[in-house]
């Protein structure tokens, strides 16, 4: 019972920041724009929060850090690609590069060291039920927080006015301005919000998976979080779903390696990437439910004037 | 604000002060970041893009470093004119090297000249196998070629690493994670002696000279191109769509294993699991920065060796972190993409409208 309550918050804890980068990058590939920044805006926000936390002592000021580094990165993504029509695919692959090597440089001199680990959410009563506490109440805020986003976005995306516009400018940009709604305005913020869930998910990695900075922590985790909004068909919900089963590939996997199975440690950290690979082309087969969800503008240029 | 309408024409000369606008404008952002950190900007500047053009060793180290770079851009050159995205070929380069390398392991105490010709064979047909997969995939189900050829680095990378440590481990190497080092058969003669300038700098530019007749004076130069400009287009000159697909990833995939074999065969010597250092990442800004085109990808892979070399230069000397290298890369990258819009399109100012 120990072993499947660690391997279960494992799995959880491994799995929240892919539930934050891909909640993010779905809003932004709802509104018709393709990011592949993640990787970059994500290790942004890990070493400015690591950086923050570590000079001021309070998690709260290193999640801050983390959302703002981030989503100012990301402007800058939306402002070459909306506004000076840059190729999106060039564009994002360019951020990650520039994050990965700004972040580097920044967090030079804070490599190697160790932070506190970041406190349970700790509900009275709730944490002391056996089992069930363990499983459900153990936990940092951040992972119900990314639950409390995954739910909001659903609810903003089929409930509200706005999230109808953000979704109709990502189906049909040209009838979406047609109408008078401000395509490169809605996309700009949801470009924004895209690169603040990124950043909060790179924060996790470096102040509550690991509370250290390592140079390229991220790992591709930013692809992964690209591969899993394609894995959820654009359905905020499922970002869940796919975030778990990714995560759970990781842990298990490391489980297996502990075991002592005699595979090269080499070919089970492959499990992951190729998992993606197999998922990313079954979801592909389906045309008639990718033809629903997928946005139709996706990566395509919009040269209306504003 | 302000308006961008796409010109009809495109200017000739931006062929040339696109690249020269973001390649200063990246320099001016250094500038301002060495300031930051408290570095002489100057003196920074000189020792990083200066000092290696000073001497002979920095001069062949150059043409080591750009090599790859150059090789692997002018593959991946076709599939971005034709807008395939193989942005994978990191992991070809590796697959390549593991190919190669193994080839030239497999014939160890054997000497004979048609030993590099053969390993260099088999490191193209594994370049070509590892792009098939996320283009067959493309051409197949339509998936998402960029990702797939992304994970597929990933994997490219543990499993040279499972190589070098499992069956290719140097028997007599106390258990480090190395294979043996190449004997002469299967190292790359040196053009310059002393150095470690070997002659895959000079296929790299035989073949971009031999791109750039493709492109300009044969039929396949006119696909590549239509295929950039409508895929309908493509079809109506009588090829399917997957042709550019298919045929993107076999060119990349082939020139960045060849990439792969030369990098082993040459200034590594041996394999071992440090091979992939993201040349198949950089190349693809020589690309851009080259305008995709062979000639301006050879001055492009030229500068971002500069860059390799001067960042290790600026790690020694001021103690920068290497990772400097990276953001100028990243910048230049940025620069060039934005300077990009001002040559495709008029700018012009304009009243603000009221209803939005």
């Amino acid at each position: 019972m120990d072993l499947f309550i660690a391997i279960f918050q494992g799995i959880i804890i491994a799995s929240t920041p892919l539930v934050l980068a891909a909640i993010g990058e779905l809003v932004v590939e709802k509104s018709g724009v393709l990011n592949l920044g993640v990787e970059g805006m994500m290790i942004i926000g890990a070493v400015t929060s690591f950086i923050v936390t570590y000079e001021t002592g309070s998690h709260f000021l290193g999640l801050i850090a983390a959302v703002i580094s981030a989503g100012l990165v990301a402007s800058l993504f939306g402002l070459l690609t909306q506004y000076l029509l840059s190729n999106q695919v060039a564009t994002g692959l360019a951020l990650t590069l520039f994050g990965l090597g700004l972040a580097s440089l920044i967090g030079q001199t804070y490599s190697g060291i160790s932070l506190d680990a970041f406190p349970v959410f700790d509900v009275y009563l709730l944490t002391e039920i056996p089992i069930i506490g363990s499983l459900l109440f153990n936990f940092d805020y951040l992972i119900y927080l990314s639950i409390i986003i995954v739910v909001s976005v659903y609810y903003f995306l089929n409930k509200t006015k706005l999230g109808l516009v953000l979704t109709a400018i990502g189906d049909s940009h040209d009838s979406a301005h047609s109408l008078g709604y401000s395509v490169k305005m809605v996309r700009l913020f949801a470009i924004i919000f895209g690169g603040s869930c990124a950043g909060l998910g790179g924060a996790y990695l470096s102040l509550v998976q690991t509370p250290m900075w390592v140079e390229n922590m991220t790992a591709g985790r930013g692809w992964i979080a690209l591969a899993i909004v394609v894995f959820a068909v654009w359905r905020p919900l499922w970002i869940l779903v796919g975030a778990y089963i990714f995560g759970g590939i990781t842990i298990i996997q490391l489980h297996v390696q502990a075991l002592g199975v005699n595979i090269g440690a080499q070919y089970m950290s492959m499990m992951p990437y190729l998992v993606t690979i197999v998922v990313l082309v079954f979801i592909s087969v389906n045309k008639n439910r990718l033809a629903v969800n997928a946005p139709n503008c996706l990566n395509k240029l919009f040269t209306s004037d504003l | 604000m302000f308006k961008l309408q796409k010109k009809e024409t495109i200017d000739q000369s931006s062929l040339y002060t696109v690249p020269l606008i973001a390649i200063g404008c990246s320099l001016i952002f250094v500038f301002i970041l060495f300031l930051l950190i408290g570095k002489n900007p100057v003196l920074a500047i000189f020792i990083i893009f200066v000092e290696p053009l000073l001497s002979i060793f920095g001069l062949s180290e150059l043409i080591v470093k750009a090599t790859p770079l150059i090789i692997i851009a002018l593959g991946l050159s076709i599939g971005f004119r034709a807008g395939v995205w193989n942005i994978g070929a990191e992991g070809q380069f590796t697959i390549g090297a593991l190919f190669g390398g193994a080839a030239i392991l497999v014939f160890y105490p054997t000497s004979g000249i048609w030993i590099l010709p053969l390993s260099f064979f088999i490191a193209i047909i594994g370049g070509i196998l590892w792009g098939m997969i996320p283009a067959f995939f493309k051409a197949r189900f339509n998936t998402n070629e960029i990702l797939v050829s992304l994970m597929l680095t990933y994997v490219a990378t543990l499993f040279l690493s499972g190589m070098v440590y499992g069956p290719l481990k140097n028997p007599d190497g106390f258990n480090f994670p190395e294979s043996r080092l190449f004997h002469d058969s299967g190292t790359l003669p040196i053009i310059f002696p002393g150095t470690r300038a070997h002659i895959g700098f000079l296929m790299a530019l035989l073949l971009a000279g031999l791109m750039y007749y493709l492109l300009k004076r044969h039929k396949f130069g006119f696909h590549v191109k239509v295929s950039g400009e409508s895929l309908r287009a493509l079809v109506f000159s009588g090829k399917s769509t997957n042709y550019m697909v298919y045929l993107s990833f076999i060119i990349s995939g082939a020139f960045a294993g060849l990439a792969g074999v030369i990098e082993v065969s040459g200034p590594v010597g041996q394999l071992v699991p440090a091979i992939p250092v993201g040349y198949g990442f950089t190349a693809i800004i020589v690309a851009f920065l080259g305008r995709l085109n062979p000639l301006g990808i050879c001055f492009a892979g030229l500068l971002l060796a500069l860059t390799y070399i001067g960042g290790e230069a600026a790690q020694i000397k001021l103690g920068l972190p290497n990772a400097i290298t990276g953001v100028f890369q990243g910048v230049l990258l940025f620069s060039l993409l934005a300077a990009e819009a001002f040559t495709n399109y008029k700018v012009t100012l304009k009243k603000m409208r009221r209803n939005f």
